[in-house]
């Protein structure tokens, strides 16, 4: 990836914040087995999979929401509707969707990301995925990158899925896990075969368009041994004065000295509850790389999860939370040290500003297994006023004598000296502090994609605007 | 001096930090293209009144008043203040990690005339000839600012933007640049270059008398408690270099009564 950074050039405020139409098929608001049976019977699925919605909800009903963490109180399920079906079918040519949902992407900039960075791309909007393509080559080196519904269907993939679906996030993980299982639609299935290495990322983009609306896609990569993978996930919606739910689940599996890079650009609207659920697992000598960006939502959860089950296995974790107004983001990772010989690497950064809420919260485990494992977690925040908030929760639980785990947190704000420094060579104070934090932010704009690190430093940039009291 | 070749004129001017008074009725006139040196024991205020010419919000002004150019900038901000010609070389520069040195200039570059109206590879190419012209090494220019540098590749940094944004009137805090031969020949060269290739006016903070040997010095200032107690011309500065302050101290004591 190029390390050169980009000139920063002035986006809409309203690129995200724009709205086509409603899609056309929605279910009743709330949650009973009458709609988890209809979403199963829309999408005529194997039994399996609605024994599974079924046992999800039970699992739902029965389980306490946790008493940790930022107020979901505001979400009331009564009034999320679960399945919201656009008004076209899959396509894999751009020009076949209907115009909204056409326009919709158009706007975000996937099409041409598309032709000029990306091996392959999957677009969800509302429920269903309404775009998925592969470049030919891809698929001629035996990669399957589809709707996740559509390997369901395929009689080759539909055992490995059985397999492998909610086995890292059980529905009795939690209770919007259990919510998942239950209404769980769209979402892609990735497999890489053994030694395959993709030289280009693959993506998928999320777009919640439907007010007071959920969206709950499963994404399930298995990366077999030897091979290498990059995958990225963007999502956004518009902003709606009524409650907005994101409840998906990632699902990745890497093998034997496989690599897979999962990075992620999240930018919900500031009206969405983001209770996001994402594990990986890797064999022996197989590595994990995060890369998240969380700038939207109105309260998010998100932890992403490594659990090392094989030897000399490896994760990096590198993270940025931007909670502005309004925002109460509890974000962090979980790292499992299974077997011996494993390393973690996890290095964070949060901003508030404006009275946003910025909480780094991490789990780290070592099992008795995990004899002669490192794993060093490092945290930074910034806060931007006096107002603002930004807390440290690491955890650690530690099974196992000879282990090395370190944990190192700052927290801190902008220097009056650097912005005078600045601003005695010209720089507007406005654009000292928007330097200055972008620069906080360049190890994590550093690991992404140019063009998502040039959509970071944008959010960044209209996060700052107006800050100057 | 007349009066049209005033560039710089600093009147009655005083300036508090908190509650506590830093500067005393400060009188300091500056005409373009000499070249001034404001001398003073530790504490007397030379680097803070460099800072107020420059609009440090740190300091508040309590009287007085700052004409720059014609224009009184009293209450301007510090970037209007860099863009009307004002420049400011910082005793300890800081660090802004993330930040690589070749986007800040490119940054401070913008809206000027000349050096902000060139083309990428152009301004590269001109970075990199005063980079040589420092003797520094263009890697530094993929650095984060000021992170892991010396004292010396610092004053560098300082010494190549005076060079690029040939600012019409300079203050170079060198309180402590003494110390170090590298950075104290860095200055040399940066202020004899920004004199001969601009014309530039230079306000040269210091203690130490070494950094102005090779300067010709057209007025001597003495700050000491804040207060200006002496002025005259480049002889002055032999005088200090041998007997020191304390026959200023004396005179700053009983104007303070």
């Amino acid at each position: 990836m190029a390390k050169q950074r980009t000139e920063v050039a002035d986006i809409d405020r309203s690129l995200y914040d724009f709205s086509y139409g409603d899609s056309t098929e929605k279910l009743e608001a709330g949650l009973t087995p009458e709609i988890v049976r209809e979403i199963s019977e829309k999408k005529d699925e194997p039994e399996w999979m609605l024994q599974h919605r079924l046992k999800s909800l039970e699992i739902y009903r029965n389980m306490p929401t946790s008493d940790w963490g930022p107020s979901i109180a505001g979400l009331d399920m009564d009034n999320i509707v679960t399945y919201v079906k656009p008004n076209t079918d899959q396509k894999s040519d751009w020009d076949s969707l209907p115009d909204d949902v056409k326009n919709t992407f158009d706007r975000l900039g996937i099409p041409e990301a598309e032709r000029s960075y990306l091996a392959g791309v999957g677009a969800q909007y509302d429920s269903e995925l309404v775009y998925h393509n592969m470049q030919d080559t891809a698929s001629r080196m035996g990669i399957v990158y589809s709707g996740i519904e559509e390997a369901l269907h395929d009689p080759q993939w539909e055992p490995l899925i059985r397999e492998k679906f909610m086995t890292l996030i059980p529905p009795t993980d939690h209770k919007f896990a259990a919510l998942h299982g239950a209404v769980w639609s769209g979402g892609s299935f990735v497999y890489v075969p053994k030694d395959t290495k993709l030289d280009f990322p693959l993506q998928s983009y999320f777009r919640l368009n439907a007010k007071g609306a959920g969206q709950f896609e499963h994404t399930l990569i298995i990366v077999e041994d030897g091979a290498d993978l990059h995958f990225i996930e963007g999502c956004s919606a518009p902003k709606y004065n009524v409650a907005n739910l994101h409840a998906g689940a990632v699902e990745l599996f890497v093998g034997k000295n496989a690599h897979l890079r999962y990075s992620t650009i999240e930018n919900w609207s500031k009206n969405m509850y983001n209770l996001n659920t994402k594990r990986s697992t890797c064999d022996e000598g197989g590595s994990i790389e995060w890369v998240s960006g969380s700038f939207g939502s109105h309260v998010g959860y998100l932890y992403p999860m490594s659990i090392l089950a094989g030897r000399k296995s490896t994760c990096t974790f590198t993270g940025i939370t931007f909670a502005g107004t309004g925002q109460n983001l509890d974000t962090g990772c979980k790292v499992v040290l299974a077997a011996p010989e494993t390393s973690a690497s996890i290095e964070t950064k949060s901003i508030s500003k404006g009275g946003g809420v910025s909480t780094f919260r991490s789990s780290v485990v070592a099992t008795p297994k995990a004899e002669n494992s490192a794993c060093s977690v490092s945290c930074q925040s910034l806060m931007l006023d006096d107002h603002s908030r930004s807390d440290t929760i690491p955890a650690m639980d530690i099974r196992c004598k000879h282990v090395d785990i370190g944990h190192e947190a700052t927290i801190g704000r902008i220097g009056d000296d650097k912005v005078f420094y600045l601003m005695s060579r010209g720089i507007s104070e406005e654009e000292a502090r928007t330097m200055i934090v972008n620069g906080f932010a360049d190890p994590v704009s550093k690991e992404l994609p140019l063009e998502y690190a040039v959509e970071m430093n944008n959010l960044i940039k209209l996060e700052m605007e107006g800050a100057i009291g | 001096m007349a009066d049209e070749n005033i560039l710089l004129n600093v009147a009655g001017l005083s300036a508090a930090v908190d509650e506590k008074v830093i500067l005393h009725d400060v009188d300091l006139t500056v005409g373009a293209g000499e070249t001034h040196v404001l001398m003073g024991p530790n504490g007397a205020g030379k680097s803070t009144l460099g800072h107020v010419v420059m609009g440090d919000p740190e300091y508040t002004v309590t009287g007085g008043k700052i004409t720059f150019n014609g224009q009184d900038i009293t209450d301007l901000s510090t970037d209007k203040r860099s863009h009307a010609g004002l420049f400011l070389s910082f005793q300890a520069p800081v660090e802004i990690p993330g930040v690589p040195v070749s986007s800040f200039l490119r940054a401070i570059s913008a809206g000027r005339p000349g050096v902000g109206d060139m083309k990428g590879k152009q301004f590269r190419k001109h970075v990199k000839e005063l980079a040589e012209e420092l003797n520094m090494d263009p890697a530094y220019l993929d650095r984060e600012l000021g992170v892991g540098f010396s004292g010396g590749e610092k004053k560098k940094l300082e010494m190549l933007q005076l060079l690029l944004l040939e600012p019409k009137l300079a203050f170079l805090d060198e309180t402590d640049s003494g110390l170090d031969v590298d950075a104290l020949s860095v200055v040399s060269r940066g202020m004899e270059v920004y004199r001969k290739r601009c014309n530039g006016t230079l306000v040269i903070i210091t203690h130490n008398t070494r950094i102005l040997e090779h300067v010709d010095v057209n007025r001597v200032h003495v700050l000491v408690k804040g207060r200006m107690t002496a002025e005259g011309d480049a002889s002055m500065i032999a005088d200090i270099d041998e007997n020191g302050f304390e026959q200023f101290e004396q005179a700053a004591a009983a104007a303070a009564e």
